[in-house]
């Protein structure tokens, strides 16, 4: 019962920070802040997602952890590349 | 199949062969001899069954077609189609020899003439032997296509275009109220046969669809017979050939309508409103075309304008006839019976005098170039066998003794002054007009008569004007009109003999009420000395004055103003209809997708909105709803939130990032909602998505990538909050009206059935297969499009560069 309240307490708080997350999301003021906070939303789902598992005592969203951690991880770059270069992936010529 | 058919799709089958001849045997010999053999034996074969129709014998016959549509070729031959089938392959067999000297065999395209021609002629046999309303119908439209193909035989000219669709759309028009009316006609009797109907009168007549069906099929009548003021199709169907104008614009196809009238007369008649419609409209076509073929320089619009004032005529009489069927038997109807006996009389002379008239206009034509009357005169003493026709079509035609025209004027002229005095109707106070403007029509009539024969063949000769050397017509071409001008002197001195067998037998089938003593009788009393009589001697008179004043006020009636013509009327009409449709849709088509996304959705959200206030479909029901946790409520807020940010990002890449964020958090409430396929899924596609975006974002053009915000509009504000608004009731209302128990109970037994333990997917695979191979189709047909796309365009610009 404790171990539940704990749980809950905590998808609350990550709850809490994926929209003070996406706050940043919205605000700005570069696209490098939002880039940032998208990839932070991006964590913040996995923690949730663990969490919750936990909580329904099933493992079928564990495929989902690792591939929004991959995702997450793409993303980011092909934003960071497209931030640096204009471009997310670049012609051979 | 019996013979009957055989010869009634004689027409129709021997035009498949005419291009087989026209390629073979034209060189040889003008291909129209053999045409004209199929109109001639129709005839003969026609001919057997006088004797026996005359002696009130019937024929049915039946061919099934569509059995079980009950839509089967009946076949009827009762008098009056036996009259028309008579006039249309008699006239037919005339004019078919007349074309033969009249169309070149080397300059013109025969075998299109003649397989127009044939097909007209089965159509119009089809037309006046059916029996079967439907089948009439067709028969009918394939006259006016026929007819409309003929017009334009000299389709590189711009005038038989314009005339050929002229005729086309009124035609046209009128066969499709025809055919409202018929369809009203067979709901009423639940029969398509026209004997039937008759045999049903008091359903019909007690109806409420019995005027709305008289009116369609009198729009029909009189827009095929040129009734006023549909009329104005027929002189610009002058462009014609001329065989084709005596055939089809005075002796046959114009007489269709008048052929239904009569048909429907038993039907009808009797009805105050078809009195008035088929009388009234009848002498108001006389009066015009009489008053307007005065005006006309040129002799086929002349002779064309003429055959409206008499088609005028003889729907009067129809009309005054109709009276019979209110009177029933007795002396009142037995009077009236003469009007129809008239209206026949004068059918059948006037395809004679006019069928004459205009092939005589046909040869002045080919013999002078010329067809215009201020350049012809003096060709009597050219032409006078032509002459001679002439005057005894023109005088025929003007009502004069000693030629069949006078008889049905008489005729006519005692009708009108019987209408005059029925009083019912309301006659009693207007039916005095009826003798007044039949008089004064005939005047004019005598009028155009004198200066159609006697300006062109009287007078000074000028060869000067003329574009050939002139001489008289070959006698190829002069022996139809002089048959038919022997016809019209034969009628006038043994008028009984035709009367007999032929217009008799057609009355009965016009008024099959009335007893057999009453058509006997007025057929022989065509003399003495009387009120018709005085009428014509009047006619006479007054037209005879006129004529040798023609030079005082001619001039002032062809001059006056053509703005309040009909024809005038009609191209306004029609340009002012097209300028219309095209201010109309190019109001709307604005070619703005933005406009169109405005339809659909305002359209969806009336419809759906609409039809959910209107059936009371707005009821919500949670009773079963499960609860909410605080999980949802905060992904609701945070998608809140990024779907705002979307409508009011300042820039293009905030969008498309807050858009990432949405698909995120749909994936997350699939987590929640323990769908981890879908939530796998959609994280995949949602990143592939927000990659694509920003692609699109950067191949912007540089030029108006101005970064603002989405401008507002009031209008996009309320439809897509009526949008939302409608979708969400529609949700939650369906989600309040569970019917049934949902079907997943048997996906839950995946395992037994397909071995899997994931529902999901056994679904996907296995359950629905046949759904996921189609997505995938549509992936791969998405993949290659896009290949395709890229590929072109790249291939473009090296081509570019190339050059």
């Amino acid at each position: 019962m404790i171990f539940e309240t704990v749980l809950i307490t905590a998808l609350c708080i990550l709850m809490l920070a994926i929209l003070a997350n996406l706050y940043r999301v919205v605000k700005g003021p570069s696209s490098a802040d939002r880039v940032q906070a998208l990839d932070s939303v991006g964590i913040n789902l996995i923690a949730s997602i663990a969490v919750f598992s936990v909580l329904l005592h099933t493992h079928a969203f564990f495929d989902l952890i690792l591939l929004i951690g991959i995702l997450s991880f793409i993303g980011t770059v092909a934003f960071a590349r497209f931030i640096e270069r204009g471009v997310v992936i670049e012609r051979k010529r | 199949m019996s013979i009957f058919y055989t010869f009634m799709f004689l027409p129709i089958i021997s035009a498949i062969f005419i291009p087989l001849l026209y390629k073979y045997l034209n060189r040889l010999v003008h291909i129209g001899w053999f045409v004209s053999l199929v109109p001639l034996s129709i005839f003969i074969y026609l001919l057997q069954y006088i004797p026996d129709v005359a002696a009130g014998d019937t024929y049915k016959y039946t061919i099934s077609w569509i059995p079980s549509l009950d839509m089967n070729i009946i076949s009827y031959v009762d008098g009056l189609s036996l009259l028309f089938g008579l006039l249309i392959t008699g006239v037919g067999t005339l004019v078919i020899i007349y074309s033969i000297f009249y169309m070149s065999k080397i300059r013109e395209a025969l075998h299109n003439f003649y397989i127009y021609l044939l097909m007209f002629m089965g159509a119009m046999l089809g037309l006046v032997f059916s029996d079967h309303l439907l089948v009439l119908y067709g028969f009918w439209e394939l006259t006016s296509v026929s007819s409309f193909l003929l017009i334009s035989y000299w389709y590189e000219r711009k005038s038989s275009r314009q005339g050929a669709l002229k005729a086309l759309l009124i035609t046209v028009l009128g066969g499709f109220g025809m055919l409202a009316g018929f369809i009203m006609m067979i709901m009423m009797t639940d029969t398509y046969s026209i004997r039937e109907m008759i045999a049903n009168l008091d359903v019909i007549q007690n109806h409420t669809l019995f005027i709305p069906a008289m009116l369609c099929v009198l729009l029909g009548a009189f827009t095929k017979s040129a009734q006023f003021p549909f009329g104005i199709w027929l002189p610009d169907a002058m462009e014609a050939p001329t065989p084709v104008s005596s055939y089809l614009h005075s002796a046959t196809m114009v007489k269709a309508g008048i052929y239904l009238v009569a048909r429907m007369t038993p039907v009808f008649g009797g009805n105050s409103v078809w009195f008035w419609l088929v009388a009234g409209i009848g002498i108001i076509t006389l009066l015009y075309g009489s008053l307007t073929a005065l005006r006309q320089t040129d002799l086929k619009a002349m002779l064309a304008y003429s055959t409206i004032s008499q088609l005028g005529l003889i729907m009067c009489l129809l009309g005054i006839g109709s009276l019979a069927v209110y009177f029933g038997p007795g002396e009142s109807g037995t009077v009236f019976t003469v009007a129809t006996f008239a209206a026949l009389f004068h059918l059948f002379n006037h395809s004679t005098f006019k069928g004459t008239l205009f092939m005589v206009v046909g040869i002045i034509d080919h013999e002078t170039g010329r067809r215009d009357i201020r350049y012809l005169g003096g060709l009597m003493q050219v032409m006078p066998i032509t002459f001679t026709i002439a005057l005894i079509g023109g005088l025929s035609m003007a009502g004069l003794p000693p030629f069949n025209g006078f008889l049905s004027k008489e005729m006519f002229f005692a009708a009108v002054n019987d209408v005059s005095q029925a009083g019912i109707f309301g006659l009693s106070n207007i039916g005095i007009m009826f003798p007044i403007i039949a008089w004064v029509a005939s005047i004019f009539t005598f009028v155009y008569c004198m200066i159609f024969v006697f300006k062109t063949f009287g007078g000074q000769y000028r060869p000067e004007k003329l574009t050939r050397k002139v001489h008289e017509a070959p006698w190829g071409m002069l022996f139809s009109p002089i048959i038919l001008g022997l016809l019209v002197i034969f009628i006038f001195f043994f008028p009984n003999v035709l009367g007999k067998y032929i217009l008799t037998p057609a009355l009965t089938s016009i008024l099959p009420m009335m007893p057999i003593s009453s058509y006997d009788v007025k057929i022989s009393a065509w003399h003495g000395l009387n009120m018709e009589l005085v009428m014509t001697i009047g006619v006479i008179a007054i037209g005879i004055l006129l004529f040798k004043t023609t030079k005082r006020w001619l001039q002032a009636l062809r001059n006056h103003t053509q703005g309040l013509t009909l024809n005038h009327l009609y191209n306004e009409g029609l340009s002012g209809m097209e300028r219309f449709s095209v201010s109309l849709t190019n109001r709307y088509m604005t070619g703005s997708l933005r406009h169109y996304l405005i339809y659909i959705f305002s359209f969806f959200v009336i419809v759906l909105l609409g039809s959910l206030l209107l059936f009371h479909g707005i009821q919500f029901d949670f009773a079963s709803n499960s609860a909410i946790s605080i999980f949802d409520v905060g992904l609701v807020l945070g998608m809140i939130i990024a779907a705002l940010t979307v409508l009011f990002a300042s820039n293009r890449i905030m969008a498309i990032v807050a858009l990432g964020a949405l698909g995120y958090m749909v994936s997350m409430f699939f987590v929640i909602f323990l769908a981890p396929d879908l939530a796998l899924t959609q994280m995949v596609v949602e990143t592939v998505t927000t990659v694509l975006f920003l692609l699109c974002f950067y191949h912007l053009p540089k030029l108006k990538k101005s970064i603002e915000r989405i401008p507002f509009k009031l209008t996009n504000l309320i439809i897509s909050i009526a949008m939302g608004l409608t979708v969400t009731l529609l949700g939650l209302s369906a989600n309040g009206h569970k019917l049934f128990e949902p079907i997943t109970s048997f996906f839950e037994n995946a395992y037994e059935l397909a071995g899997a333990k994931n529902i999901v997917n056994a679904i996907l695979v296995d359950f629905r297969g046949f759904d996921t191979m189609l997505e995938i189709s549509v992936l791969a047909i998405a993949g290659l499009g896009v290949y395709i796309l890229v590929h072109q365009r790249s291939k473009r610009r090296e081509q570019r560069e190339t050059e």
